[in-house]
């Protein structure tokens, strides 16, 4: 994870200016975030200091993808992005993974498009990722196939969908959200059961498997998202931790978007 | 009797072979010429010696030609056709010519059918023949050469004797003459039943090469040349170099007429593997591309010119390799995947490439032995394209920890790990979008992926796909239809060339029969209509081979594993015993289960139909092939048959048809045809350029030419000949027609092309009744001079035609080169030496089609089609199935006489569940006029009806309606609406 710059109520990209973020509410939310990931889960968590030159640094997902013992540090699609992998680069380098830089300048990719499922890739071919940064992350995992999806709304492919359990695939219930699940259903070898929320934005999830602690997702409050929750709330067989997202949500960013999960 | 048939000839090359004639061929002392001369003393005095003699010089000349071969072997066959009636003399001859003059002469032959074409004018056959040899002379291709320019002769032949036509009588009055010829040759015969004793021997297995030889009896001049070819060749063994997996040399001697199964055989026996069906041998065609060995068809047929060098390797990956019985099954997949791997066909990660490597070892060298396995014990290993130091040293440490496990553990673990892998048992082609950008197609267990680059970016499950074709060099998968879309998708791409886009074709078609179906498709299973070509995947599915896993009862077979060409010490620890696997392999070889043997009828059978399902071909004929039903079964099917015949491809919704279409009168189908988004135009294919593919073609196939099939297709052809005639003069009659029909009704049913099961609920069958050019008899509207001519070889030439198709049905080579290509050279042979007859190339090239859905309800029609791209699960699917059935086509619709048109009206009517539009054009030309009546019949319902029977009803009705016109073609289009099965 890192650090959350005082830059980001002001300064971090954002796809709509309607709604002022409220710099306390973001970093309570933040600050929550790690709680549960540090103190209720139990997980190490790497704290990157925060820069105030890169106000959308705290969203780290899309800095790298890691799969295995190997780490793909990303070009983000977005320029004043791009210095972000640097510091990514070194606290991965330093947990002992096999760095692959993505250095063609033609590629870009965010790892907020990279939808890993355990058993395959899908990367969204959006406004941040291109064909070029498919390829070279297809080039990097190669054990894997890799599947590309038409992101026509939204910002990432996973701004409407994510992981929410080792075969279910959380999905929104917007016509782009269920295009691109189609999609995804149709490249993929696997069957996928899948979880539809009302809200596409509720539908990014973070999960983890973790030891002793078995399925556990991290999701949408139902003061944010009711109905979304009541989604969630139905998989029993998971803990469940709903985290707040509300001031965060409108910078873009979500769950996932903040950390980086590795498995070491 | 095969003394007649051969005496017959004989004094057919007699009469026409003048002295002078034999002088001037000596002048030019082409071989094949010489040949011939030395067949005639050889009849004529009867030395055997002769012709063994003549065989060598021959035999270069004709190795490639594997209708040499059979012919030779035939010639004890002509005992068969004894009775010399006309009519058997034309179905010989009609066997001897290739599929694409088959057609060709069906046209001229239409009366000639009754007598040979050749007898009935020596001089012309003189003229010919000289024609012919100079054609050699030019021509002299080693390879199939010489049976193409027999063909061409034949062709010549037919031409002249087209205008000779005239009456039956006439060639009533020949087939006497002809017989009084043999009579009087009755020396030459024993001669020739020497000869054709030495073949017998070799030749009795085969029934097909019996008709073969009946061809040559007729053919004099070939006939001759080539029997003492045969013979020599018959002997010769070949040997085989087999590459096995672990990069060892398996040869073995095998007979030069092998069929691929026996190879695959001994492989097998030598590596006491009986699991097998996973398993293929491959070889290297002309332009280096891995081709499979189709176990039913002659090995020689298949690599042609290619040395007798194969590779052992597995076809289809399993998906699961711990359901396989026998470690010796894995470990042979474990190399197969090391190969893969090593050559960077299955790429993998570092990490991978080290545990993959790392039980690899544990399998070949066991424990690590820290003595003795030093650093570089490893460096003998590849275990990745490009391997390092630092993988050799991962690998190193990750062997460590397998410790203690066995070989076959660590070969399972291998493929556990292996299996994962998404390129695991996907086999990529290099192909193009409709955009003309590169992409792989990769055809797996599960379906057909699209990959650009390293991307995923489109999959076509097996439930997915309805159709998958193949015309020219492009590849067409229909799709079925998405939740929102009602009318199915195709997809098309574009290879390389043709050969490769039948490759993927086959191996489609391969794939989802083993990984889709339980068992492989059964042949007999659509009623009147099959499509296409007729290739079929005729092994055991997984399904099939799974069972058959678990019923091996033998003691684990002991194997080395000795992949890495070290010397491997085997931990496995089992004493090394000959098991008498060898006689199961051998049985399950023989076709005990489903059997090779039974396969392999099918596949003879379907040999033509394959040549159909290939984009080239063009004679309908070849469709019709099946050869095993009598007449009487052909009969029966003729109402059914005959109406089907003429569907449209052009109303369907299929894009195939454009062909058919264009050469319809601009039939607005053609237009439909290109659906499919992606698919590149390639769909509507000019006549022309068609003529042009299947010239290339024929390069590929002289052989093809050679066969019996082709001489099938040429009786058809003589059929439609008759019609053709039959309009100026007298028009034929439509009991002809549709005994044609039957035929070729009977054929389709027969051979295993039928798609994968179809229930059609619905069918619509579009009668085409008339071409263009040729008339056609069922059309009530005969305001021309449709004269008389009962005396109708028509009823002859029929049955000739099924017997001809039961010849193919054996052989059935593969049918790599499509037919048609050869019918295209030899039509202008025809145009030049026939002045009136033009042969126009029939085309009935449908592109394979493979269905992949059981049909359960039936529906839509061509007309709705619209390009639909679908990629969403489809709620309710549409099969479609179309079929033609054609005749024959005289006079070039385009090419030859363009005729001027008189009349044009249609006519609309409907019924309870059979909607009939009838299009009447009438054309002038060349002071003929000429009626053609084109039906379009829509028959609508569920599956209570019975739709077989209601479009052979309206058929019959067609026909009764235009009692004397001919039908020259059915085409039958099918469309059910299919439920969903994975979605």
């Amino acid at each position: 994870m890192r650090a959350m710059p005082a830059s980001l109520s002001t300064a971090a990209l954002r796809s709509d200016n309607v709604s002022p973020v409220d710099p306390l509410g973001v970093q309570r939310e933040f600050d929550h975030y790690v709680s549960v990931l540090r103190d209720r889960l139990g997980l190490q968590v790497v704290m990157l200091p925060a820069d105030e030159e890169l106000p959308d640094c705290v969203f780290v997902e899309d800095t790298a993808v890691v799969c295995g013992s190997t780490a793909l540090i990303t070009r983000p699609g977005a320029p004043s992005r791009r210095s972000e992998t640097v510091a990514m680069k070194g606290a991965l380098t330093e947990l002992g993974l096999n760095i692959v830089e993505m250095n063609d300048e033609s590629a870009t990719m965010d790892g907020g498009d990279v939808l890993f499922t355990g058993k395959e890739f899908f990367v969204g071919l959006s406004k941040r990722t291109n064909q070029r940064g498919a390829e070279i992350l297809a080039n990097t995992f190669k054990d894997y196939a890799v599947s590309t999806i038409p992101v026509e709304e939204g910002l990432h492919l996973k701004s409407f969908c994510s992981m929410a359990g080792p075969n279910l695939i959380a999905i929104g219930s917007s016509d782009a959200a269920q295009k691109a699940l189609k999609v995804i259903q149709q490249m993929s070898d696997c069957k996928y059961e899948k979880l539809t929320v009302p809200d596409d934005r509720a539908a990014n999830c973070v999960y983890m498997n973790l030891p002793g602690k078995g399925d556990v997702l991290l999701h949408c409050t139902p003061e944010v998202f009711p109905e979304s929750a009541k989604v969630f709330e139905r998989l029993k067989s998971h803990m469940l931790i709903p985290v707040s997202n509300q001031e965060k949500m409108k910078v873009d960013g979500a769950l996932t978007c903040l950390s980086v999960l590795l498995r070491i | 009797m095969t003394t007649e048939a051969g005496s017959e000839t004989d004094v057919k090359k007699e009469p026409e072979k003048v002295p002078e004639v034999e002088q001037q061929q000596e002048q030019e002392t082409v071989p094949p010429q010489t040949e011939e001369q030395s067949s005639k003393p050889a009849e004529s005095e009867a030395p055997p010696t002769a012709a063994a003699a003549a065989d060598q010089p021959q035999e270069e000349n004709q190795i490639a030609e594997p209708q040499s071969e059979p012919e030779a072997s035939a010639s004890p066959d002509p005992s068969s056709p004894p009775a010399a009636s006309a009519q058997k003399k034309e179905k010989g001859i009609s066997r001897f010519l290739p599929p694409w003059l088959k057609r060709q002469k069906s046209q001229s032959q239409e009366k000639p059918a009754e007598s040979p074409t050749p007898h009935t004018e020596p001089i012309e056959e003189k003229s010919v023949k000289e024609e012919d040899e100079e054609e050699k002379k030019s021509g002299d291709q080693p390879d199939g050469g010489a049976a193409e320019r027999t063909e061409e002769v034949e062709v010549k032949e037919e031409a002249q004797s087209r205008p000779q036509e005239e009456e039956q009588e006439k060639e009533e009055e020949e087939k006497e003459k002809e017989e009084e010829k043999s009579v009087g040759s009755a020396d030459t015969q024993p001669a020739r039943e020497e000869r054709e004793g030495e073949p017998e021997v070799k030749e009795s297995e085969e029934k097909k090469e019996e008709k073969k030889e009946q061809e040559q009896v007729i053919q004099p001049e070939e006939s001759a040349a080539l029997l003492p070819h045969k013979l020599s060749k018959k002997m010769k063994m070949v040997v085989c170099h087999v590459t096995l997996l672990d990069g060892s040399q398996f040869s073995c001697e095998v007979e030069k007429r092998a069929k691929g199964q026996y190879l695959f055989f001994e492989v097998c026996e030598h590596l006491n593997l009986v699991e097998k069906d996973y398993f293929a041998l491959s070889f290297k065609d002309n332009a280096e591309q891995r081709c499979w060995l189709d176990p039913t068809k002659e090995i020689k047929r298949q690599i042609r010119n290619s040395q007798w060098q194969f590779a052992f390797s597995v076809k289809f990956y399993p998906p699961d390799p711990s359901q396989l019985t026998e470690d010796l099954t894995r470990y042979l997949l474990c190399l197969q995947l090391r190969q893969d791997i090593a050559s960077g066909r299955l790429p993998c990660s570092f990490v991978t490439h080290a545990l993959l490597g790392s039980y690899a070892l544990q399998a070949e060298l066991g424990d690590q032995d820290p003595d003795e396995h030093r650093l570089d014990y490893i460096s003998d290993f590849q275990f990745a394209p490009n391997q390092t130091k630092e993988l050799e040293e991962k690998v190193m440490e990750l062997h460590k920890s397998h410790r203690g496990m066995t070989p076959a553990q660590a070969d399972a673990q291998f493929l556990e790990n292996a299996k994962k892998l998404s390129m695991y048992g996907v086999d990529l082609h290099h192909a193009k979008d409709s955009e003309g950008v590169d992409i792989m197609l990769g055809v797996c267990a599960n379906g057909l992926l699209i990959y650009k680059d390293r991307l995923r970016i489109n999959r076509f499950a097996w439930p997915k796909i309805l159709k998958i074709s193949y015309k020219r060099s492009n590849f067409y998968i229909k799709i079925r239809p998405g939740e929102a879309e009602q009318f199915e998708s195709t997809v098309g791409f574009k290879l390389p060339n043709h050969r490769a886009a039948k490759r993927v074709w086959k191996v489609c078609v391969e794939h989802h029969t083993f990984f889709r179906l339980t068992s492989p498709e059964q042949p007999t299973k659509s009623k009147f209509l099959t499509l296409g070509s007729k290739f079929r995947y005729s092994g055991r599915t997984q399904a099939q081979a799974r069972q058959a896993s678990t019923l091996i009862d033998r003691p684990t077979p002991y194997f080395q594993r000795t992949s890495s060409k070290r010397i491997s010490r085997s931990l496995d620890g089992a004493p090394m015993v000959n098991i008498s696997d060898y006689s199961r392999a051998v049985d399950s070889a023989a076709g005990g289960d489903n059997g090779p043997a039974l396969e392999l009828n099918s596949d003879s059978k379907s040999k033509l139909r394959v040549q159909g399902e290939n984009i080239y071909v063009r004679h309908s004929n070849l469709m019709l092939e099946d050869l095993d039903k009598t007449q009487e079964d052909v009969l029966k099917h003729q109402a059914s048959i005959s109406e089907l015949k003429r569907s449209f491809m052009e109303a369907a919704p299929e894009p195939r048809p454009s062909q058919w279409d264009k050469r319809l009168t601009g039939s607005p189908a053609t237009t439909l045809r290109l659906q499919a988004p992606g698919a590149p135009q390639i769909s509507s294919s000019l006549p022309e350029a068609d003529r042009r593919d299947a010239s290339k073609s024929t390069e590929v196939k002289p052989e093809v030419n050679g066969q019996p099939e082709v001489v099938e297709v040429v009786e058809e052809t003589v059929v439609i000949e008759e019609v053709v005639k039959a309009k100026p003069k007298s028009p034929t009659p439509e009991p002809e027609s549709a005994a044609q029909d039957r035929s070729l009704s009977s054929d389709s049913e027969s051979e295993d092309e039928a798609e994968y099961h179809a229930h059609t609920p619905s069918i619509s069958v579009q009668l085409i009744k008339e071409e263009p050019e040729e008339e056609l008899n069922q059309q009530a509207p005969p305001s021309e001079p449709e004269p008389i001519t009962e005396t109708e070889p028509a009823v002859p030439a029929p049955s000739a035609q099924t017997e001809e198709d039961e010849a193919p049905n054996g052989h059935s080579p593969i049918p790599e080169a499509p037919p048609t290509e050869t019918e295209e050279e030899e039509p202008h042979i025809v145009n030049g030496g026939v002045s009136r007859v033009e042969t126009e190339v029939i085309c009935c090239s449908e592109p394979p089609v493979v269905k992949t859905e059981m049909v359960t309800i039936s529906d839509t029609f061509a007309a709705q089609k619209t390009e639909i791209s679908t990629k969403e699960v489809p709620i309710v699917h549409t099969e479609t199935k179309t079929i033609t059935y054609e005749a024959a086509q005289l006079d070039g619709n385009g090419d030859g006489e363009p005729g001027v048109l008189m009349t044009a009206q249609t006519i609309t009517s409907e019924s309870l569940c059979t909607t009939t539009t009838t299009h009447i054009t009438k054309t002038l030309k060349g002071g003929l006029s000429e009626t053609r009546i084109e039906k379009r019949i829509v028959i609508t319902g569920d599956s209570d009806i019975d739709h077989d029977q209601a479009l052979a009803q309206a058929i019959k009705e067609a026909k009764e309606q235009h009692p004397d016109m001919s039908v020259t073609r059915v085409v039958v289009h099918k469309e059910t609406e299919l439920a969903e099965e994975d979605d």
